[in-house]
């Protein structure tokens, strides 16, 4: 509980400049909140999903926590309370504000398999994910592929490339996850800020475009 | 000494030291784990609307008053309780009170089917370029 001294909505002014409409509730001062738009980067334990996040975040990466009997217990039934087991959820997260009404937050997925109700509300509302593949254990990126790919969210694949990781070509990557043509594979470095930064613009030109199909499919205006 | 029982119970796999205090924080709501009012969307951005009545102010608990420090500028629900160092669930209960007593504005955010426009997606990228 360090939070006295802290101020963290001062810590950076806003890039300045106006893109994101004005739907919002008029808060402070009658000035509209912003927009927020959400992005996912998971991956396997230790293929730097954390990493990424910090390098490209505007804040220090904090970590929230979701308690496991949040779901399911009802507090008034106290007969249960003895044997009442728990675990904490954590995730890590980012923002970058991309204007004073327009706040992009970057959500490192749990990474393990019992956490998947998280990972549902993670994805509820997302613009898309990142998976970051470590190519010395490439199995480990499998679920959050197929979670995605299940799921329907727009999704890129980045290969981090490890100092001592063999290099392989992004068309290999994307054989061995047997991926769908249409999503992007790149090779990145997640320690490096301008190569998060790529990885992150690859992946909303693909939200972008997948967007832009879609509503050529359905035949809505493009605006 | 007789061995320690439930030694390698299934429990042990759940509750781990990382775990942390459990009982306190459902103490501070009360033992309330659903806010009064609201959803509270991870990012869903809180702001304090300013003059708290000092009637008002007196049936809040410092972690109450800590949020609406916290939330003078725009802040995610995930922001809020990672500053205050508590699980989701507590911070969304404490914001539906304050919610509920006027003192907070909330924007939900966008659901997925209302994907951003064009000039969204530009600007997002933009902004990125520009980091």
């Amino acid at each position: 509980m360090d939070y006295a001294h802290s101020d963290p909505a001062a810590e950076r002014p806003p890039a300045g400049g106006s893109v994101a409409g004005n739907g919002g509730s008029a808060g402070d001062g009658g000035r509209p909140l912003p927009i927020a738009i959400k992005v996912l980067v998971a991956g396997g334990f230790g293929a730097g999903k954390t990493t990424l996040v910090g390098s490209v975040s505007e804040i220090r990466p904090l970590r929230t926590e979701e308690l496991l009997t949040e779901r399911g217990v009802d507090v008034d039934d106290t007969s249960g309370v003895e044997t009442k087991t728990t675990t904490t959820v954590a995730m890590d997260f980012g923002r970058i504000t991309i204007a004073d009404d327009l706040v992009l937050y970057l959500f490192g997925t749990p990474g393990q398999d019992r956490f998947w109700f998280v990972w549902d509300e993670l994805a509820l509302g997302a613009l898309g994910a990142v998976v970051l593949a470590d190519t010395r254990r490439l199995a480990a990126c499998f679920p959050s592929v197929d979670y995605f790919e299940q799921r329907g969210t727009p999704f890129i694949v980045a290969v981090n490339c490890f100092d001592d990781a063999r290099r392989y070509r992004t068309g290999e990557v994307q054989n061995a996850l047997d991926l769908d043509p249409g999503v992007p594979v790149l090779l990145c470095d997640a320690r490096r800020r301008e190569s998060g930064k790529e990885v992150l613009i690859a992946l909303v030109e693909h939200v972008m475009a997948a967007s832009r199909r879609r509503r050529d499919m359905t035949g809505s205006p493009s605006f | 000494m007789m061995a320690m029982p439930h030694e390698d119970s299934a429990e042990d796999i759940w509750l781990d030291d990382d775990a942390g205090p459990v009982v306190r924080p459902y103490a501070m709501t009360r033992g309330r784990t659903r806010p009064a009012s609201g959803q509270f969307d991870l990012i869903s951005l809180i702001v304090a609307t300013r003059n708290v009545p000092p009637a008002v102010a007196m049936g809040l608990g410092p972690e109450h008053v800590a949020i609406l420090s916290l939330c003078r500028g725009p802040l995610s629900v995930a922001e809020v309780a990672a500053h205050l160092d508590l699980p989701l669930g507590i911070v969304r209960v404490m914001l539906g009170d304050l919610l509920d007593k006027g003192l907070i504005v909330v924007r939900e955010p966008q659901l997925a089917e209302e994907m951003p426009t064009e000039q969204i997606f530009q600007a997002v990228i933009n902004g990125l370029r520009a980091l």
